[in-house]
């Protein structure tokens, strides 16, 4: 790492660690931005370095925070009852039944999401380009439907979340530095992911997946592998955020494939998918976009994002980064080397 | 003729109403440069995806050193040793032509922990050693899609070099490449051969170039194997002189 980047990532870190104290009414927004943040990023490690398009990413977030307010319930209540109460019953938690509850929780939806992903690769990787995406848009969608439909969950009237104990304000920066910190870890992760052998071959079988298989890799482990990590990391956001909204039901919170899920998407391709800093730029932007419309032009909100997607994927498809990269690819260790005397044996045709 | 590497008996393979191969056989001996001509739609690519497992076949048997591939899959053949190019160059088009080579390291005894491991600097330098010896070594930091046809076939044959096959199933390498490279090329397969240790069984159209190569040539001619002999002999067979020239 050069010391401008190390002093970028510095800095970053240090506006982060300050924003919820020097602007303590936007922080439930603020931690929402770091969970676009890995929203992007996790959509990006299939959509972008392997080239799947999933559309149905949203069903880890949405199953890791049902996996969470059941353990975080289950560990001191019966978790038919507390559901079939609608919120009715009051149950009081300690703090460490709260606190043990939720490490446990999320730790659980993040190793529930793993195995999940684990499954879905085995049926839906058969699947290429389009088929793929809505096999996973299905997916998603039937998994908000089961949800919808089991009472031991609560069913559509979803689950009041244990509350948080702590006084006004605490909870909400709690959650921005859990998301902050799970979003830290998500980005280090994939630096060294992107970085050793396994980010070329999902690289490779982006570019062709007949090749990649044809000199003998093992395509299957490296897509499974690939999936199951952006599946661990959502499933701790959808584990956060169901306890930082305080209510979790299966259609707004915890399946919204139609905000959250096609954000990540948008987001990853504003920014530049296949880079690693492309979907943290394109998170960014896109939510500050989003923050934007829904101040001033509510009502309109939705059209307005939907034109910024349509000039995204018309007029500008390879994001910001991917722009950069076709401007100044110098920076990115495009060039030529002339080698004396080795230039007349360059083969060319 | 020493021993056989690759061993196939009989196969035959259609798609829907059409054989492309029928009752196909024929060996490539160990450590040989072995051809497959044949006019076009002669079945000669069929053939090469039966024995690397692109498809099933419909019968018959093909046994690589010794065992019975037919049932195996593209990537385990791969893994055994026998690697193909695509007749339509297919490299990893967004990625340096470095990274092409380094992705095309054997995955032979790939265990789960390897997919996260760094690459060595050994075979980095491995990597642009190979670039180098098909020329392409000052071109290693651009992006392959960049590359000419020419060179992307080049790129092409350097990673099959990289993955050290015992075998590698060459479709039409020549295709496409400048007349005046074409013997800098048969001189680097031939060397492959010769220090590599590699065994090649090519496709070729162009005729200098397999009489030139191959020490053994089978011809194709309608899914049916025509004939075969050193290239002297298929040269002269009026079989393979009608067979091009579209006396049947």
């Amino acid at each position: 790492m050069t010391r401008r980047s190390l002093l970028l990532h510095c800095a970053i870190l240090a506006a982060a660690v300050a924003t919820p104290f020097l602007f303590p009414g936007h922080t439930v927004q603020m931690a929402v931005l770091w969970m676009m943040i890995l929203f992007a990023m996790t959509w990006d490690t299939l959509g972008g370095q392997m080239g799947y398009n999933s559309l149905g990413n949203i069903l880890f977030f949405g199953f890791g925070m049902y996996v969470c307010a059941v353990t975080q319930i289950g560990v001191v209540y019966d978790v038919a009852k507390y559901t079939a109460a609608t919120g009715a019953i009051k149950v009081d938690f300690t703090n460490k039944q709260y606190f043990e509850g939720l490490a446990l929780g999320v730790v659980f939806a993040a190793l529930a999401c793993t195995v999940v992903a684990t499954i879905l690769s085995r049926i839906l990787f058969g699947l290429r380009g389009p088929y793929f995406a809505i096999g996973t848009l299905g997916s998603a969608i039937a998994a908000a439907e089961l949800t919808a439909a089991w009472s031991y969950v609560g069913a559509g009237s979803g689950i009041a979340m244990p509350v948080f104990p702590g006084g006004p304000g605490d909870r909400e920066r709690f959650f921005y530095f859990m998301f902050l910190v799970a979003t830290i870890l998500c980005y280090l992760f994939l630096r060294w992911l992107y970085g050793t052998r396994f980010g070329l071959a999902i690289n490779a079988i982006r570019d062709d997946e007949d090749k990649a298989e044809a000199l003998g890799l093992h395509t299957m482990r490296y897509k499974t592998v690939a999936w199951c990590s952006s599946a661990f990391f959502l499933g701790i956001a959808g584990a956060l955020f169901g306890n930082m909204n305080g209510f979790i039901d299966p259609l707004e919170v915890a399946y919204p494939t139609l905000t959250f899920g096609i954000f990540m998407v948008a987001m990853a391709l504003l920014g530049g998918k296949g880079t690693l800093w492309g979907p943290i730029l394109g998170a960014v932007l896109f939510y500050t976009i989003q923050q934007i419309t829904w101040t001033y032009l509510l009502g309109w909100q939705y059209i307005a994002l939907g034109v910024l997607i349509i000039v995204n994927v018309v007029y500008f498809q390879q994001g910001i980064m991917g722009w950069l990269k076709d401007r100044k690819p110098q920076w990115f260790g495009v060039r030529v080397e002339p080698l004396p005397g080795s230039a007349a044996r360059d083969g060319s045709s | 003729m020493s021993t056989p590497i690759i061993e196939v008996r009989g196969v035959s393979k259609s798609f829907g109403g059409v054989l492309a191969n029928r009752e196909v056989s024929l060996s490539v001996a160990e450590g040989s440069i072995t051809g497959l001509i044949g006019p076009n739609g002669s079945g000669k690519t069929t053939l090469f995806n039966s024995i690397v497992g692109q498809h099933p076949i419909d019968s018959g048997s093909i046994r690589f050193e010794g065992r019975e591939i037919s049932r195996l899959n593209v990537q385990k053949i791969a893994r055994l040793g026998m690697l193909r190019t695509f007749q339509q160059t297919r490299i990893f088009s967004k990625m340096n032509c470095v990274d092409n080579l380094l992705i095309s390291v054997p995955h032979r005894d790939g265990e789960w922990r390897d997919m996260f491991r760094p690459y060595q600097h050994a075979l980095r330098e491995k990597a642009e050693r190979l670039l180098e010896f098909v020329g392409l070594y000052s071109k290693r930091r651009l992006i392959a899609g960049t590359l000419s046809f020419g060179q992307q076939k080049l790129l092409e044959f350097a990673m099959a070099l990289m993955n050290e096959p015992k075998v590698l199933l060459l479709d039409e390498p020549t295709a496409g490449i400048n007349p005046t490279l074409i013997n800098g090329l048969i001189d680097r397969l031939k060397r492959a051969n010769r220090e590599f240790r590699i065994t090649l069984f090519v496709i070729e159209h162009n005729m200098r170039v397999i009489m030139n190569l191959a020490q053994h040539i089978y011809c194709l001619s309608h899914g049916e194997m025509l004939a075969e002999g050193p290239p002297e002999a298929i040269q002269n067979d009026r079989r393979v002189v009608d067979a091009y020239l579209g006396a049947h």
